[in-house]
C-alpha cells in the first residue's frame, strides 16, 4: 500500500442517536454500511449511482444520497435513517399521510421519499405543487405515478402550517 | 455494483493533499463532494484509485468579496452557492444555474470545484465559468498558478490540471450595473443532464455566450457573440447554429441539439428584453 493510504479505516459516528464505531473497507458506501453492518435496511441500495433516491438518508441535518457518500466520509457525522426518524416520531404525520393518500404501493422507494420530504418540510411554509414536485424529482417511484405522494406531502405541510408548527 | 477503491487518505490540509497526490504517483484521485466520483467508483468506471479526500478542508469552502472579484472556494457546495447572497448579487448566473443541477440531495453534497475539475461537458458550472470569464486557482507541488477558464477545459472529463494539482478556488469578475446573466437549458426531466444548455452574459460593450452539452467541452460561441455585439440577434442565432457541431446520442440528434441551441439563445435574449422593460 502506498504510504499514507489505507484500504480499511476506523470510523466513529452517530446513527439514529446511538454512537457507532466500526472498521470499514474504504470503498464501502454509507448505505451499504448502514444495511450490512448495522442491519438498518430501511434505506435501500438500488441504482447505486445517485439517480433513484431510494438510499436517501439524513447526514448532519441534510438529505443526501447514501450511495454517493463513502462510509469512511461519515466520520464524526450524525446520521438519521427512516428507522430512527420513525422511533423519534419525527415523521409520523408524513407516514400517516402516505398511508391515507395511498402514496405507496410496493414501498421500496418510500423511505427515500420520506427523508426527502422531511427535508422539504423543514424549510417551512407550504410548498406549491410545483415546488414539491421539483424537490422530490430526485426520487423514483415506479408504482404510484407520484400524484398521491405530492398530495401526501402537501397535506402535511398544510396541516403543520395550520398548527403553527414547522 | 460496489465501489472499488485502491486506497483512501483523508487530507489534513491542502499541502497534505498535494503530498498525498505526489506519493500516489498518478493513481491519485481527489475526492471532494463525491457526487460524480463515488458514482463512477460504484460503476467501476474507475478502480484502484487512491482517493485523496479533501472534503474536510474548511479553508477551501466559502464565498468572499475580494473587491473587484468574487472568490468562491472549491469545496463550496451547490446548495450553499444557491443560498449565498454574495453570489446572487455578484454572479447571479451561478445562483440560477444551481436549480438546474441534479436534485436537492445531490446539491447538498456536490461542490463547485468538483464540478469544474470533473469537466463533464453536460454540466452547468463549467459553462458558467467560461461565460463569466472565471479564473481557476490551482495549487501543486511547485506552487500556485492561475488558469483562465478558456484554457482549463481540454476534453471530456479532462482539464489542464496536472495529476498532483488541486483546484482550490475560482475568481469571477463581478456583475456590474447594467450587466445581465441568464442560463437556459432543455432537459427531459428536472435534474437530468441538459440536452443542450446556454449561458449568456451581457456586459456594457460585450456579450459572452457559452454552451454545454453540445461538444466535448463547454464552448464559447465566438461568432454568435460577435453578431450580438453588432446588434444582429437573428444573425447570432444563425452563427450559433453554424459554429457548433454537437454529438448525436440516444438522448438527442446533433440536428436537434443545434436547433435547441438557437431556441435557447432566443429565450435568453427575450429575458434580457424583459429585464429592461
Amino acid at each position: 500500500m502506498t504510504p499514507g493510504f489505507v484500504r480499511k479505516a476506523d470510523v466513529a459516528l452517530t446513527v439514529n442517536g446511538e454512537p457507532v464505531e466500526a472498521t470499514v473497507p474504504v470503498g464501502q458506501h454509507l448505505v451499504d454500511f448502514l444495511r450490512l453492518e448495522l442491519g438498518l435496511t430501511g434505506a435501500h441500495a438500488s441504482c447505486e449511482h445517485g439517480v433513484c433516491g431510494a438510499c436517501t438518508v439524513q447526514v448532519d441535518g441534510q438529505a443526501i444520497r447514501g450511495c454517493l457518500m463513502l462510509a469512511v466520509q461519515a466520520e464524526g457525522t450524525e446520521v438519521w435513517t427512516v428507522e430512527g426518524l420513525t422511533e423519534q416520531a419525527a415523521i409520523t404525520d408524513l407516514q400517516d399521510a402516505f398511508v391515507a393518500r395511498n402514496a405507496l404501493q410496493c414501498g421500496f422507494c418510500t423511505p427515500g421519499f420520506l427523508v426527502a420530504a422531511k427535508d422539504l418540510l423543514a424549510m417551512g411554509g407550504v410548498p406549491t405543487r410545483a415546488e414539491t414536485r421539483e424537490h422530490l424529482s430526485g426520487n423514483y417511484c415506479r408504482c404510484t405515478g407520484y400524484e398521491a405522494i405530492i398530495d401526501a406531502v402537501r397535506s402535511v405541510a398544510q396541516a403543520r402550517a395550520a398548527k403553527g408548527a414547522v | 455494483m460496489k465501489a472499488s477503491a485502491g486506497g483512501y487518505a483523508r487530507a489534513e490540509s491542502t499541502r497534505h493533499a498535494i503530498e498525498l497526490l505526489v506519493s500516489a504517483d498518478g493513481q491519485g484521485r481527489v475526492l471532494a463532494g463525491g457526487q460524480s466520483l463515488v458514482a463512477a467508483l460504484n460503476m467501476r468506471l474507475s478502480s484502484d484509485d487512491l482517493l485523496v479526500d479533501i472534503s474536510r478542508l474548511s479553508e477551501l469552502s466559502g464565498v468572499r468579496d475580494a473587491g473587484g472579484t468574487l472568490r468562491i472556494g472549491a469545496l463550496t457546495r451547490h446548495a450553499e452557492i444557491g443560498r449565498s447572497q454574495l453570489v446572487r448579487t455578484h454572479a447571479p448566473l451561478l445562483s440560477e444555474a444551481v436549480r438546474y443541477i441534479a436534485h436537492a440531495a445531490i446539491r447538498n453534497r456536490g461542490t463547485i470545484g468538483g464540478a469544474l475539475a470533473h469537466a463533464d461537458p453536460a454540466a452547468e458550472f463549467p459553462a458558467c465559468a467560461l461565460a463569466l470569464g472565471a479564473t481557476l486557482h490551482v495549487e501543486g507541488p511547485n506552487g500556485a498558478r492561475a488558469i483562465a477558464a478558456e484554457d482549463f477545459f481540454e476534453s471530456v472529463f479532462t482539464t489542464a490540471l496536472d495529476e498532483d494539482e488541486i483546484l482550490v478556488e475560482l475568481s469571477l469578475p463581478k456583475c456590474g450595473p447594467g450587466d445581465a446573466q441568464v442560463i437556459e437549458e432543455v432537459a427531459r426531466r428536472s435534474g437530468d443532464y441538459a440536452l443542450a444548455g446556454l449561458c449568456l452574459v451581457k456586459r456594457p460593450t460585450a456579450y459572452r455566450v457559452a454552451l454545454f452539452s453540445v461538444a466535448e467541452t463547454p464552448v464559447l460561441a465566438q461568432r454568435c457573440m460577435a453578431a450580438l455585439e453588432a446588434g444582429d440577434p437573428d444573425g447570432a442565432v444563425e452563427a450559433l447554429r453554424a459554429e457548433i457541431s454537437p454529438p448525436s446520442d440516444t438522448q438527442a440528434t446533433a440536428e436537434y441539439r443545434r436547433h435547441l441551441a438557437g431556441i435557447l439563445l432566443r429565450r435568453a435574449l427575450a429575458r434580457l428584453q424583459g429585464d429592461r422593460s
